[in-house]
């Protein structure tokens, strides 16, 4: 296959693609809010469960605003490749003698764009509900802008395999979420050392070495995952 | 030049080579593992009585955790069983995802009921040893934390290959996810152990500080060999039931099934 | 506290999901069995009429 043929460069691709899917992300604005509600309306649920004390609040912030961050990730994933899959978009691109994993790459990244990043924005003003020491909410902050990737990155594998299944949405969270494991205890671990006054850095180190491990690893495993899916 | 030499070999084949190969061939797996499994069987069971009856009726209780002390020659071979198969899955997995070789696919996929049924036992032997110990049934302990995602881990495998139709498509998948499954495992086990030293200091670890008594190793040590021919025995049970299953309309499932007494 | 019935408990468990592991594929066997038989007869007579 010839990618002159295809229609140009590789990061011309890449662009066209990444181009084109927040295209189409943006002419459905209504539902580009759900992961972003969903997120506050979890948020909200737990003062509500547990009591408005400030402090327990305080205590329980990180995690919870990381948890709930999870969830809406993995809500917003199954649209990762569902709608390329279902009109057979996905089969056209692997025609087009691209490299999958570009492909993939460059929906991961459409998708932390239209449902990581707004968690990311998002979260300053969820740190203040939940009473989160203003210290350590800048922390909050850098630790959901290193981790939503990852979680993009490694629940694209996921969303890769269970895409031809009708209803894959059940099946995915009980795959991603054990592999979610070591991002959640070492952010909500960065975020408590930030609030107790202790040094924190070396998480932050910890995330970028996971971002840059997911990053090359990811999307192989992705297009791995699709390719077998397509097959 | 080397490629002629190769094609003069193929002929005499190293024996090792066409062993595998034969393996390789459903008929011949079948009638292969049919003689040895009984055998296997037998073995664990020998094994694992005589490992229960030096730790549980010969053994002494240990001096610093009483008699709960016997539950390890559970739970202990218990865990390393269900984090070696996991281990052997993903090894399998990768080489039917390499090679494409249908049996150790199957057997890939075979293999992770066995390890859940081990991590369940796992847990709750581990559990029932806190009660006592520690005076509740569950402890965020890093050992049962892990071995937790571990069974979410082989749920997850299994749930995939039982949720896709087609039985070699939902092996490559279930295979692949058992392979990342095996890249993130260590990052998941050390995180939460750190996770566990953060948050309570230090965690009691079932073999306590103290060095083990001969007494108390042997039985164990005894016990994890058995399980292992456990897992074999069981691991070709359930491989020969699926071929019978995927090869329904081949001749060979036929001439299995009208040699059997009805 | 008495730790006996905790051993039993640990062990009894681990006995039924081990035995419950170790022949769950045996009844599986059982059934696939049967299917091919069923397989077996229907094309069994076809092939006596024919020779």
């Amino acid at each position: 296959m010839n990618p002159e043929y295809a229609g140009g460069s590789l990061s011309g691709a890449f662009a066209a693609l990444v181009r084109r899917d927040l295209l189409l992300a943006f002419r459905r604005r209504t539902e580009l809010l759900f992961p972003v509600i969903f997120l506050l309306v979890v948020i909200s649920l737990f003062p509500l469960g547990i009591g408005p004390s400030p402090q327990l609040l305080a205590r329980i912030a990180p995690g919870v605003i990381w948890i709930a961050a999870l969830l809406a990730t993995v809500i917003s994933l199954d649209a990762l490749f569902r709608s390329d899959f279902e009109d057979g978009t996905l089969e056209q691109f692997v025609i087009s003698g691209h490299p999958l994993t570009l492909i993939a790459l460059a929906k991961i990244a459409t998708h932390w764009l239209v449902a990581g990043l707004p968690i990311v924005l998002l979260s300053p003003l969820l740190a203040l509900w939940m009473n989160l020491p203003t210290e350590s909410l800048s922390v909050m902050v850098v630790t959901l802008a290193l981790g939503t990737p990852i979680l993009s990155l490694i629940g694209s594998i996921g969303v890769g395999l269970t895409i031809s299944l009708k209803r894959g949405g059940q099946l995915l969270s009980l795959l991603v979420f054990p592999l979610y494991v070591p991002i959640l205890i070492i952010a909500t671990a960065a975020v408590m050392a930030a609030s107790d006054g202790l040094p924190y850095t070396q998480f932050l180190g910890l995330l970028i070495a996971g971002l840059i491990t997911s990053v090359t690893l990811a999307p192989f495993a992705a297009a791995a995952a699709l390719k077998i899916s397509l097959s | 030049m080397n490629t002629n030499i190769a094609v003069k070999d193929k002929p005499r084949k190293n024996a090792l080579v066409l062993f595998i190969h034969k393996l390789g061939s459903p008929p011949w797996f079948y009638d292969f593992t049919g003689k040895f499994i009984p055998w296997l069987w037998l073995i664990f069971v020998g094994l694992a009585a005589w490992a229960l009856y030096l730790g549980l009726v010969r053994g002494p209780a240990d001096y610093l955790q009483g008699e709960s002390v016997r539950i390890i020659y559970l739970h202990v071979p218990a865990a390393w069983a269900s984090l070696l198969i996991y281990a052997s899955m993903a090894v399998m997995a990768f080489i039917a995802l390499v090679w494409r070789i249908r049996i150790v696919e199957i057997l890939a996929m075979c293999s992770a009921p066995i390890g859940a049924a081990f991590t369940i036992v796992t847990l709750t032997a581990g559990s029932l040893w806190g009660r006592p110990t520690w005076g509740t049934y569950w402890v965020w302990d890093a050992r049962l934390t892990s071995e937790l995602v571990l069974l979410f881990l082989y749920l997850g495998v299994i749930g995939l290959y039982n949720a896709i139709d087609e039985p070699r498509k939902a092996a490559r998948a279930a295979c692949l996810l058992a392979i990342v499954g095996a890249v993130n495992l260590p990052i998941i086990h050390y995180s939460v152990k750190w996770w566990n030293t953060l948050h309570q200091g230090s965690s009691v670890s079932l073999l306590g500080g103290s060095s083990i008594d001969a007494s108390i190793l042997w039985p164990m040590l005894i016990m994890a060999f058995a399980v292992k021919f456990y897992y074999l025995a069981n691991l070709l049970t359930r491989a020969r039931v699926r071929l019978l299953e995927q090869d329904l309309r081949k001749g060979w499932v036929k001439d299995v099934v009208r040699e059997q007494r009805p | 506290m008495s730790h006996l019935p905790f051993i039993w408990a640990a062990y009894s468990i681990g006995t039924v999901v081990l035995l419950w592991c170790a022949f769950a594929p045996l009844v599986r066997k059982k059934s696939a069995v049967r299917d091919i038989r069923r397989l077996i007869q229907l094309e069994e007579p076809a092939r006596d009429t024919d020779t």
